[in-house]
């Protein structure tokens, strides 16, 4: 299957081909742009289809050569390199513990509805933590680097239980020769000269929440009593940032329907000093007031266009920052396994709640469908694990024809469950923001190259 | 070739081996809503978000 897509970079439009099974991307004149099309099958515009309609027979016959030339070479056209996987689910590699279902904000966008995930706002005893690092080191068969993300909730607010955690992971990982990387997600509220530097020593990554400009942030991220923190999360950000260096750090924010204009979100982002972006589309119920609908799609794409056009000029000089979405290793990348199955929920990533009972993932947490048993008994659902290993990208036939199954590893079970009633099935928005954003990533790449 | 140019050729047909499996997992990266794995880096090769501002 070959893709076609353009992209206009400083009002100049460029053409590419993408070869989905071989991931061959190719830079096409306008010519050779149309002829694909042609032969594709892939629909012509009207204007389109009158400038091909007009292309003299020798030019045709001429580019025409030059990709059957490339199909011989299987660089374009190419045929599946796999056409069946079978993903194990014995083994562990990541966790994510809910070290706390409590929160010190109250965002009006939040998944785990004010970090209870509609449980109890209980928090994980070091006794229950030390279960969860037990049974990953006893699940994790040859997996050697092991990852504990610690998640709410805010998990500063149970922050002795995070270090006890992290003192007994490294100490019992060292008896058996594993590593453990950490990750903590915080809201930045509670950042404080003291946890920022144990923080910086002993996490791999740490994932900063933030929206972007003030106005968007306080607009959603509200404390309990509704009062303003951006003012706060920023200067607690900013210190956390200063003492990080190189090490790995996110700011992550959220957009929502009130700021499709979410480009400037992250330039601000950008301006108070951050180099390491995320910012994700919203996923809400229809009903809910900031919601992103079919009708919002279109200003989304142009937005990713508008960022990807700041993000290579900004590359070039003091500005240079990463975004999280157009991130894009054309020469190695990961492997197959991850290819195929994605986050790996429900198979070797799982999601432990404060009390000890294990999911699939965070946004199943609560779900009881979903559970998959606890850190004291062991994992012993083994047929809705089954499930979640089967359902690759290759067992998904949305995902047949999609240019981008190989990079989003078939998305996310929780939303396809949320919005298709099942994990198998589709959130059809999130792929289509998917495709956006991997043209516009890979039109980065090559023009980054030159 | 006069019409294309070549940017990357077969680059998913180089990483065709199943792997090793000690990859980060997505989720534990940056997004926690909205996984991906296409920005994800070889655990052996890790590389994407230090190399290119190294090379500048």
């Amino acid at each position: 299957m070959v893709h076609t897509f353009r992209y206009t970079h400083n009002g100049k439009p460029l053409y590419f081909l993408w070869d989905i099974e071989s991931g061959s991307l190719l830079n096409v004149d306008y010519v050779a742009f149309l002829c694909a099309k042609n032969k594709y099958a892939i629909d012509l515009t009207p204007d389109e289809l009158s400038d091909y309609n007009a292309l003299d027979d020798a030019i045709k016959s001429e580019v025409c050569g030059e990709i059957d030339e490339l199909e011989q070479e299987g660089v374009l056209n190419a045929k599946p390199q796999i056409t069946a996987f079978n993903k194990s689910y014995k083994y562990l590699k990541a966790m994510c513990l809910h070290i706390c279902h409590d929160c010190n904000m109250r965002c009006e966008y939040c998944f785990a509805h004010d970090g209870t995930y509609d449980t109890a706002r209980d928090y994980m005893s070091l006794e229950v933590g030390k279960k969860a690092i037990d049974l990953l080191l006893k699940e994790c068969g040859i997996k050697k680097n092991l990852e504990v993300d610690f998640f709410g909730g805010e998990p500063l607010l149970n922050l002795d239980v995070v270090k006890g955690i992290v003192e007994y992971a490294k100490a019992e990982a060292e008896k058996v020769g594993k590593r453990f990387s950490f990750t903590m997600t915080t809201n930045c509220l509670l950042l404080n000269d003291d946890n920022i530097a144990w923080l910086n020593e002993e996490m791999d990554n740490v994932v900063l929440s933030i929206d972007g400009r003030k106005c968007v942030h306080d607009a959603v991220r509200k404390s309990p009593t509704g009062n303003p923190n951006y003012d706060v999360v920023l200067k607690n950000a900013i210190a956390f940032r200063k003492v990080r260096g190189d090490k790995k750090y996110y700011v992550r924010g959220t957009f929502t329907a009130k700021n499709l204009d979410f480009c400037k979100d992250i330039l601000d982002l950008n301006d108070k000093g951050f180099d390491q972006i995320s910012i994700e589309p919203v996923v809400l119920p229809e009903d809910h007031p900031l919601v992103i609908k079919e009708e919002h799609l279109k200003a989304i794409m142009d937005e990713y266009d508008n960022l990807a056009e700041h993000y290579i000029e900004r590359r070039k000089g003091e500005k240079w920052f990463n975004f999280f979405h157009y991130m894009i290793d054309l020469d190695h990348g990961p492997c197959v396994n991850k290819r195929l199955t994605g986050c790996g929920a429900g198979t070797e990533y799982v999601a432990v709640s404060p009390l000890g009972d294990i999911y699939p993932c965070h946004q199943f947490v609560g779900e009881e469908e979903y559970l998959l048993g606890n850190v004291y008994d062991g994992i012993s659902n083994d047929q809705m694990r089954a499930r979640f290993a089967k359902n690759t990208v290759l067992a998904k036939e949305h995902c047949t024809d999609c240019p981008a199954k190989y990079y989003c590893g078939g998305g996310c079970a929780a939303n396809a469950k949320n919005f298709a009633g099942k994990i198998e099935g589709q959130f059809e928005q999130a792929c289509i923001l998917t495709r956006k954003r991997l043209e516009n990533s890979l039109a980065i790449a090559y023009l980054e190259r030159n | 070739m006069k019409h294309i140019e070549i940017i990357t050729k077969k680059s998913l047909t180089k990483n065709h081996e199943i792997g090793c499996g000690e990859c980060q997992a997505s989720c534990q990266s940056a997004c926690k809503t909205s996984c991906t794995v296409g920005n994800q880096a070889c655990a052996k090769e890790e590389k994407i978000n230090k190399t290119v501002k190294n090379e500048d």
